[in-house]
């Protein structure tokens, strides 16, 4: 591995010294299926003289069997790790590749260009400092080739190299190289890339022009060689110069004596004696000291950190920080929400569900999100938008989402590590999702959640009880709504969320175009029960107390409501005890023949044969057949204390 | 003096391989119940046990160091494993396949790839399982072999400890999803992103102990199958063609010693290793059988729970 240096053999110990201040570039390849990402970085391993005699035997042995650039070399085979990769000769995975030279190290994201692989591709893109858009100068700009660009676009990669690879196959061609320039960078101007730091070179992976040295093919080319730009690229030290951000993944604790807050520096830079605050929640407190050990001098403290370090702080006061929560300098502190609006790019088989509760890991915090249904998904090739009920794999959409609980974030475009996330499944535990935090809900915005999927199981955990109907049957006049009354009261009193529907009132207004034949009161009965179910799908204790007379009425409620859901009271007083009490006049009007047919009178009552409870009131007051019922409701678990 | 961005040094790159490998040490002892570091006693090893070091102090790592040792180790190895567990005052594990030893398995009768899978893969499968881990460090580099820079820095198996690289999790930013069904177990590469040039520059530059077989020395050695194997105790059989010689050799990898080549050498300094891997010609695992078995075979090896 002749590395360039003749220092390496002249004088070893200088050599290290400078491979020391080496700084370290990040970049990702991508662009569309067979476009050579594989042979472009197979080639530039093997330009940095990073491939062993034994890796090149292996490689000139396998370029036989599997080759497809016949008896040239097929770099790609270098890279292509896995068995089915190299038996399909496509990149199924992201591989990770290093290379360096004398002033930078580089980590190379190969990634799949395949669009079922997309999140891979993605997954390359979101730590990478550049990318590399490689396009066929054959074929142009493809669907896939857009879709990664404003992938990489979206995930906030700076610098782009347009790399129009296989200029030999038409020729070097100015021309041909020209249009396709332009015509990415109509696309580029429309998904708001910056095209002061997009770079266009014609390339020959296979051949080597202008990756390492200029080719004297493209003499109309001016611009530098691949490898000179990426040494040359300017990685700004960016992250050090935002607001100073420590996610506090781990406390410290050895002894009673010591409390420190360790985590990776997201941003910005931290001195000793600095004011910080603690997000959420917002305690304030100054940094005592800042620990990174260095076993070799035994010197364990900094004066000074900054983003991209490893450290450990401890603070002047004793104030509560746990895991998850976000370091900031106090006069610039993360921003506070449990509601957002994010970018959703969506990364398993199975679609986004709109209400379901997922796990959301941001920085070194879990919580618990809900989705609402996506508000749009962009068509990455038309840049619309387009109207959606769920998000399915590699589709990416806006969404907004509401956590169970603050978190400390800013958003992605201004801060990557704190503005991004990821969705875990809860039953399969898989990575679903990634996302972009965009900007914090207020409450008004909050109002668009009638889109969730909100189903009667939700509203009764939300009340955190079990909504049932409890149904009061019995004559007039045989205690049905006093003891209701007494029961609703209990139950209000318990902070259970109850509604009672009375005969008497009801039939006041939603049934007072109804009388009292047989025909009115069934309908009366299945309004009553309808209502009944729609209050039990909000999530409330319903109590009716209705005379019902009739067992097939009751039967149909009882269907429709749902059996566990239903329970039947029968209050069970004589019809002597009944009209004696005659609390409203009833019965007298009734024997008088003043009012037709009244229950017990003139028109039937068919008693319960199984009712869940029986009420017998003589001998026994409403307060007490209250409890009774509440009694059984709790034996029941219908009720939980 | 207030500080102002423009005056902050650039970090270096072992600054953020080193800043990196700290932040999942932590995300791992955070996150999971029972993790373990195996530790290897290579030069590997060494640097994820300093790395470690420096991720929880004051405290010491709140984990143990585990050894799969197949008996077949060099004696210079497990003394200086013994030295350095000592020295960091973890606990030590030494996890040997009993069962493998009583067959009476070793490389010399029953071949390289059974050797290695009874008395390393089978024995870490029956260690991780023994002690219940649910997670475990281990030091492989992406830039060692293909396979391996497909793998994840959280990689997850099975309850049968097999690999599925097929599906694999996205690891996003430095997002790790750690979650896991009960009997599932994740191995977990600290030092994914380095290269064996960056571990060496490291060590160089931290002062890091490493193992004296990897500096010249003159040791004895057998050329056999065009590689030298050193003869470190009388379980070696010789065939009657073969001279024991002493050569100045190290070697630049280790493992079982009659696996191990070594390679002639008078690099006795650390600068002097460092100069001599730059001008090698040979990739570092060539010095190992095991790789050369067939095409994809370390990807074979890892779904069966190899590391």
């Amino acid at each position: 591995m002749a590395h360039q240096s003749d220092l390496i053999k002249t004088d070893i110990e200088n050599y290290l010294q400078q491979q020391e201040q080496k700084s370290i570039l990040r970049f990702i390849t991508c662009g569309s299926v067979d476009d050579g990402k594989s042979t472009l970085i197979g080639r530039l391993l093997y330009e940095s003289k990073l491939v062993f005699e034994d890796q090149l035997a292996d490689l000139e042995k396998d370029s036989k069997k599997l080759g497809t650039q016949g008896a040239m070399l097929d770099f790609a085979l270098l890279v292509d790790g896995l068995a089915a990769e190299r038996e399909q000769g496509i990149t199924i995975d992201v591989a990770y590749r290093f290379f360096s030279t004398t002033t930078r190290k580089f980590i190379v994201a190969d990634t799949p260009g395949h669009e079922q692989y997309t999140r891979n591709m993605a997954t390359g893109a979101s730590t990478a400092d550049l990318a590399i858009l490689m396009v066929d100068a054959r074929q142009g700009i493809f669907t896939q080739t857009r879709r990664h660009a404003y992938i990489v676009n979206l995930l906030g990669v700076k610098h782009f190299v347009l790399a129009i690879n296989k200029m030999d196959l038409i020729d070097y061609n100015q021309t041909r190289f020209n249009e396709i320039v332009d015509d990415f960078k109509a696309f580029a101007m429309k998904i708001g890339l910056n095209a002061d730091y997009l770079k266009a070179m014609p390339l020959s992976a296979l051949n080597g022009d202008n990756i390492v040295e200029k080719s004297l093919q493209t003499e109309w080319y001016q611009g530098p060689t691949l490898m000179e730009h990426l040494e040359n690229v300017p990685v700004y030290e960016e992250a050090a110069q935002k607001p100073f951000r420590l996610p506090v993944q781990w406390v410290n604790r050895p002894n009673l004596n010591f409390r420190g807050f360790s985590g990776q520096i997201a941003s910005g830079y931290i001195q000793k004696g600095d004011s910080i605050s603690v997000h959420p929640n917002g305690q304030t407190s100054k940094v005592r000291e800042i620990i990174f050990p260095d076993f070799k001098t035994g010197n364990h403290h900094l004066e000074k950190a900054q983003a991209g370090q490893s450290v450990t702080l401890t603070l002047e006061d004793e104030i509560d920080v746990s895991r998850g929560a976000v370091i900031c300098k106090k006069d610039s502190p993360a921003q506070e929400a449990d509601q957002f609006r994010a970018t959703i790019l969506w990364m398993d088989e199975s679609k986004m569900l709109p209400g379901r509760t997922y796990l959301m890991k941001c920085g070194a915090k879990t919580v618990q999100a809900i989705l609402a249904s996506p508000r749009y998904v962009v068509d990455v090739n038309s840049l619309e938008k387009i109207a959606a009920e769920t998000l399915s794999l590699n589709a990416i959409g806006s969404c907004n989402l509401s956590l169970d609980q603050k978190i400390a974030f800013d958003p992605y475009d201004e801060n990557r590590p704190t503005g991004s996330f990821i969705l875990i499944d809860r039953l399969t535990n898989r990575t679903i999702a990634m996302g972009f935090l965009k900007f914090a809900l207020r409450r008004a915005a909050n109002i668009q959640w009638q889109a969730l999927d909100i189903r009667e199981d939700s509203r009764a955990k939300q009340k955190q009880q079990k909504p049932v109907v409890i149904w009061f049957t019995g004559l007039s006049g045989s205690g049905k709504s006093t003891i209701a009354n007494a029961l609703e009261k209990k139950l209000f009193g318990m902070d259970r969320h109850t509604m009672l529907l009375d005969g008497d009132n009801v039939r006041h207004g939603l049934c007072r175009d109804l009388g009292f034949k047989q025909a009115d009161r069934v309908e009366n009965i299945r309004r009553v029960s309808e209502v009944a179910k729609l209050m039990v799908e909000a999530g409330l204790i319903t109590l009716v107390s209705f005379i019902s007379p009739f067992r097939n009425e009751r039967q149909m409620v009882r269907k429709l409501i749902g059996d566990g859901k239903f329970i039947e009271v029968f209050v069970d007083t004589p019809l002597d005890i009944a009209e004696k009490r005659d609390v409203k006049g009833l019965y007298k009007k009734a024997r008088s023949g003043e009012i037709k047919n009244f229950t017990g009178i003139d028109s039937p009552y068919e008693a319960p044969h199984n009712p869940e409870i029986k009420i017998n009131t003589v001998g026994q007051s409403p307060e007490e057949a209250a409890n009774n019922i509440l009694t059984f409701l709790i034996e029941q678990k219908i009720i939980e204390i | 003096m207030p500080l102002s961005p423009s005056t902050l040094p650039a970090l270096t790159h072992l600054s953020h391989l080193e800043s990196e490998s700290i932040h999942i040490f932590r995300e791992v002892v955070s996150e999971v119940e029972n993790p373990v570091m195996l530790y290897s006693i290579g030069k590997d090893s060494a640097v994820m046990l300093h790395l470690a070091q420096k991720a929880f102090y004051p405290s010491p790592p709140p984990f143990p160091l585990m050894h799969i040792d197949t008996t077949w180790k060099f004696q210079e190895m497990v003394s200086f494993r013994d030295k350095i567990a000592k020295e960091v005052g973890m606990d030590l594990i030494v996890h040997i396949n009993q069962e493998g030893v009583e067959k009476g398995i070793g490389p010399f009768t029953h071949g390289s790839s059974l050797h290695t899978d009874i008395m390393k893969t089978q024995a870490l499968i029956q260690a991780l399982d023994k002690y219940q881990f649910d997670a475990a460090f281990g030091g492989a580099r992406r830039d060692e072999e293909k396979a391996r820079a497909k793998e994840r820095i959280f990689s997850f198996r099975s309850k049968r400890h097999r690999w599925d690289p097929k599906n694999q999790r996205p690891e996003p930013w430095s997002l790790y999803n750690t979650r896991k069904m009960p009997g599932e177990s994740i191995r977990v590469f600290p030092l994914s992103n380095w290269t064996e040039l960056d571990i060496w520059q490291y060590i160089y530059l931290e002062n890091i102990p490493i193992v004296p077989l990897y500096f010249a020395k003159k040791r004895p050695v057998v050329e056999r199958d065009g590689m030298l194997i050193m003869v470190d105790d009388e379980r070696m059989p010789l065939y009657r063609t073969e001279n024991v010689q002493e050569k100045m050799v190290r070697f630049r990898t280790l493992g079982c010693y009659p696996l191990t080549g070594a390679i002639e050498s008078s690099a006795t300094t650390l600068p002097d290793i460092i100069q001599e891997m730059l001008l090698a010609t040979q990739s570092e695992r060539q010095g190992r059988t095991i790789d050369h078995d067939q095409a994809a075979s370390m990807e074979k090896k890892k779904q069966e729970g190899y590391f």
